[in-house]
């Protein structure tokens, strides 16, 4: 079945204290698609992803991932709290590429991508090794095995935690602001590794502020706004025929931005 | 009429020596065991400390509070004499290992919670997010970082316990302080026996404040 969904969101509601951050979202994303995330700043995009991956619990509403509720479960009937164990063995399905990178300082490149997959899959090494320098290869970084973290720039430390995520065969990847933390010289070595992960059909749900980059990876794009998704469609007609006043102002704004910054660094 | 105390004390020095190391060693064990344990109490009630339920977090706070706010002396005559009242009698040196253990692991634990507050949030939630529980990823991902936060504070606690042992003296585990006030009640030689006990002291424990400095440098430069 081509259109099978991965992830259902559902009613998906999530306050911190008196901010309510997302505001009863329903999303449904297929196998293989690519859904980019667009939107101002605390519009929620964030936090529904983290909500997905169960980083966030939800006030309200539920997350599904391939038919199986993430963070709860029914039991004779009623909604009970999933264990630790439970929970971390649906996350093993989902892969989650954080802004901060978040690579463990302690441990070389390669160690960081073998840790899932030596702990937590207890895989044996001599299995999880080539598996761990494929993954650094297709990220371009085989010669960077050894080196830690704080040895690699900013784009080379993000193309390790994508390997690190796909060490553990993901279905889903979350990418939050994968390259906001970037310079700018650094992007486009970080986009062109999830370009090739889309390509070869990865799902994926991309938050992001690179609308060019958006464009040519999804197959739809949803813009959220103050907690709510307002718009939704494929990248083309949402960018060049933005039919609601929020997509229009926010396209406007991000495009003002962008040539702000052409204009100061000419 | 005795010759000059210090004549006294040269002619016994091989006796007084031997009988002093003695005690070094036993103070040598009192401070590893006692370590150890602090080391092992520390780190479990400052784990339970980050565990989301709240008996954990309550249990782990009373722990620090009542271990940490009692004399370490007194700890270890409750142990020692307390215990005894109701047929629980220990071993002067279990008792001692037992006492600056709790004790130590209430200092330590508070030690440890701030090593693992220094690790960044997103640290625990990458290891989330490869499938681990908070627990492996406390093991794997946030101890090996917290481990350098709190080096410092764990040499100077080493030191500390080192001296301390002395106290175990006062319910008669036979350690270094307790062989010395033994052989001054023998030998009438109190400076002199203290001042030899003051330089095995030092000679212990000079060399594990070095070592920890060493281990610091170390672990503070770049990557292990």
């Amino acid at each position: 079945m081509p259109d099978q969904t991965l992830v259902e969101v559902a009613g998906l509601s999530k306050r911190f204290g008196d901010v309510e951050v997302l505001k009863h979202v329903d999303l449904a994303v297929r196998a293989g698609e690519k859904l980019a995330v667009i939107g101002p700043s605390g519009s929620g995009k964030t936090t529904l992803l983290r909500c997905i991956a169960h980083l966030e619990k939800p006030s309200a509403g539920h997350v599904t991932i391939a038919g199986e509720r993430v963070g709860s479960k029914l039991a004779d009937g009623r909604v009970v709290e999933m264990s630790d164990r439970e929970i971390a063995r649906i996350r093993t399905g989902i892969g989650m590429v954080f802004q901060r990178f978040n690579l463990f300082p302690h441990l070389t490149a390669l160690e960081n991508i073998l840790l899932g997959p030596l702990k937590v899959l207890r895989m044996p090494r001599e299995q999880a090794e080539p598996i761990a320098l494929g993954l650094l290869a297709k990220v371009g970084l085989a010669h960077k095995r050894d080196a830690y973290p704080e040895r690699l720039s900013g784009g080379q430390q993000q193309r390790v935690a994508i390997a690190r995520s796909l060490a553990m065969q993901p279905k889903l990847m979350l990418f939050d602001e994968a390259t906001s933390a970037l310079d700018p010289e650094l992007v486009g070595e970080v986009l062109n590794v999830i370009r090739q992960l889309a390509r070869e059909g990865m799902t994926m749900l991309i938050v992001t502020h690179e609308m060019q980059f958006a464009e040519d990876v999804a197959d739809r794009i949803i813009v959220m706004d103050h907690g709510s998704i307002v718009d939704e469609g494929p990248p083309h007609e949402l960018f060049r025929s933005p039919s609601h006043p929020r997509t229009q102002a926010f396209l406007r704004a991000v495009l003002e931005r962008q040539a702000m910054a052409t204009s100061s660094a000419a | 009429m005795s010759p000059d105390p210090w004549i006294r004390a040269y002619d016994l020095l091989p006796e007084m020596l031997a009988v002093l190391l003695t005690g070094a060693v036993t103070t040598v064990e009192v401070t590893v065991g006692g370590f150890v344990l602090a080391v092992l109490f520390g780190l479990l009630f400052a784990v339970l400390q980050t565990v989301p339920a709240r008996p954990a977090r309550v249990l782990a706070g009373l722990y620090v509070e009542v271990f940490r706010g009692v004399p370490v002396l007194t700890q270890l005559f409750v142990l020692y004499f307390g215990l005894a009242e109701f047929g629980i009698r220990l071993h002067p040196l279990t008792a001692a290992v037992l006492g600056f253990g709790l004790n130590g692991g209430a200092y330590l634990t508070e030690v440890f919670r701030a090593g693992i507050g220094a690790v960044h949030q997103g640290q625990l939630e990458a290891a989330f997010m490869i499938g681990m529980t908070r627990l492996m990823g406390l093991r794997h991902v946030v101890l090996p970082q917290a481990i350098r936060v709190v080096l410092p504070p764990l040499g100077n606690f080493a030191v500390g316990l080192l001296k301390d042992t002395s106290l175990a003296s006062a319910v008669a585990a036979p350690e270094l302080a307790f062989r010395a006030r033994t052989l001054v009640d023998q030998t009438y030689l109190s400076t002199q026996v203290y001042l030899l006990s003051a330089a095995i002291y030092l000679a212990m424990s000079l060399p594990l404040a070095h070592l920890t400095r060493r281990l610091e440098v170390r672990m503070g430069r770049g990557n292990p």
